[in-house]
């Protein structure tokens, strides 16, 4: 076993959240089929960057100070992404997972074409460029058929790896409408990655539109919840047994409270939602993952303790940078105060027991 | 263990109940068919009247759909918090393994052979010609 510093991850770690960022819209022209190309110029959509951030564009947490460019978006560049990211932690593996504005669009057919220019181009400029990249395939969300054919036409690049959703779509995440989605995910063994996020016309608070950024960023886990308690309730996991979500971005401290209350309530409406059959939370831990940047640790070390008791399975949660984002300095890119026998776990054989696409082969304990 | 005789057969159609007491104890007689089972009439979850509670059936589901009515009556559902037991057993549904009402024995016998005793017959009187519920306990 190789000593690492604390707080880097171990060798042949898996960073299952990386966010390449496409420079403009214009670069995704060469992707686009060509009708969508002369839509979008002719509706002068190429000068729109169509950026699905919710954060202003110039707030710290978007882009490390050292990890910014001089031009473009923070995670546009490949070349920096390895000088800051790939080349110092050296993971064998990380997944590329873009957010963009084609995920929510009105117009599915636009939807759909712009999330096909960008498979195209992760593939082409990323995966096709570094070895240890991997993707998720990006679909349009409020169309399941369309978003089908996208994962049946890149399924056999075993390169993608998972199907990207986020938490807060025009549906909760368990309705039927959707699970055409969820089959063939599963049919082809790509987890669902649900990121932090929202079509931004629906308020991220059940209780409607915030006033400030601070509510709007904290309600995010009310997505989550709603997410897993529809998935969950919907039976979803009954129907498709071998899925496996995973929660990108969605903090962890409120999982084990949400869970409580489910299993709670879950015994006396029991009768309403028949096909759930054990407790929910036994469901969740052996179906649902979390990746670990942003990490929204409790203040003392005792207390992430028991938060780890609580989750109540060492196998949930998943090594993440969340790069270019700026959650740590230096190559600390996992929290302080986890235990060290967690590591491994968090950083190579959850990844590996989630994503079945990729390979314990390429895996090298190389020493730094 | 003595034998407490609670109730006569007539007393009680298939589908019903009676709640009677047995030594300090509250207990829920229940007729399913021709079988009859005694439950406390006490939830282990908060101390509910638990035998008061409706009777259901078990509602499963193999698939999110298909929704399968089964066991008809043999249910009973907790009147606080609407927790659901097997009548038969005792056990709950949420968690059979370790939340559990206690079941009692419960015989039916004939009164003629009651009469040799030994029994108790608090609740009822006890004559050759009926058949009689009897807890022991
Ligand atoms: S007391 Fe019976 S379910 Fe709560």
């Amino acid at each position: 076993m190789v000593n690492f510093p604390a707080g880097r991850p171990p060798p042949g770690a898996i960073d299952c959240d990386i966010h390449p960022a496409v420079p403009s819209t214009r670069a995704l022209l060469p992707y686009l089929d060509d009708y969508w190309r002369e839509h979008i110029l002719r509706r002068g959509l190429e000068q729109e960057n169509l950026e699905a951030s919710s954060y202003p564009a110039n707030a710290a947490i978007n882009g490390r100070p050292d990890w910014r460019l001089p031009s473009g978006p923070p995670g546009s560049s490949l070349a920096a992404m390895q000088t800051h990211l790939l080349d110092r932690l050296r993971p064998s593996y990380a997944i590329c997972n873009v957010i963009h504005g084609a995920q929510v669009m009105l117009s599915e057919d636009l939807s759909a074409a712009l999330c096909r220019a960008i498979n195209n181009w992760i593939r082409a400029e990323w995966l096709d460029r570094d070895p240890r990249l991997r993707a998720s395939i990006v679909v349009p969300p409020h169309s399941a058929e369309l978003a089908v054919e996208e994962i049946e036409r890149l399924a056999h690049d075993r390169r993608f790896v998972q199907v990207l959703l986020l938490s807060m779509a025009e549906l909760p995440l368990g309705r039927r409408q959707n699970w055409p989605i969820y089959r063939a995910a599963a049919e082809h063994g790509l987890p669902i990655g649900i990121h932090a996020g929202s079509s931004f016309r629906h308020p991220p608070s059940a209780g409607g539109w915030p006033s400030y950024y601070l509510e709007d960023y904290v309600s995010q886990s009310q997505g989550f919840q709603a997410s897993v308690n529809s998935l969950v309730s919907e039976g979803v996991f009954v129907k498709f047994p071998d899925l496996k979500v995973v929660l990108i971005e969605s903090g962890v401290t409120w999982l084990p409270a949400s869970l409580w209350r489910l299993d709670k309530t879950w015994r006396g409406v029991r009768a309403e939602v028949p096909w759930l059959e054990e407790q929910p939370t036994e469901t969740v831990r052996r179906h649902v993952r979390l990746t670990l940047q942003p990490f929204d640790a409790p203040p003392a070390e005792p207390q992430l303790k028991k938060l780890l008791e609580q989750l109540g399975s060492d196998r949930m949660l998943l090594f993440s940078s969340d790069y270019p984002h700026w959650h740590y300095d230096g190559d600390d890119a996992l929290p302080s105060g986890l235990p060290a026998e967690l590591m491994q776990k968090i950083c190579v054989e959850n990844p590996l027991e989630t994503y079945s696409r990729l390979t314990p082969a390429d895996i090298k304990e190389t020493p730094r | 263990m003595t034998r407490h005789v609670v109730a006569s057969v007539a007393e009680i159609p298939s589908g019903g109940r009676k709640i009677v007491t047995v030594k300090g104890r509250e207990i829920g007689i229940f007729r399913i068919g021709d079988d009859f089972h005694g439950l406390i009439n006490r939830c282990p979850h908060q101390g509910a009247p638990l035998c008061t509670g409706e009777i259901v059936s078990r509602l499963v589901a193999p698939m999110p759909g298909d929704y399968r009515l089964t066991r008809p009556g043999e249910m009973i559902r907790c009147p606080w918090h609407c927790w659901e037991f097997d009548i038969r057993t005792g056990q709950s549904l949420c968690d059979p393994n370790s939340v559990q009402a206690r079941a009692f024995d419960v015989a039916v016998e004939a009164g003629k052979t009651l009469v040799d005793g030994p029994f108790v017959a608090e609740l009822v009187q006890v004559s050759v010609e009926e058949t009689y519920v009897v807890v022991t306990l």
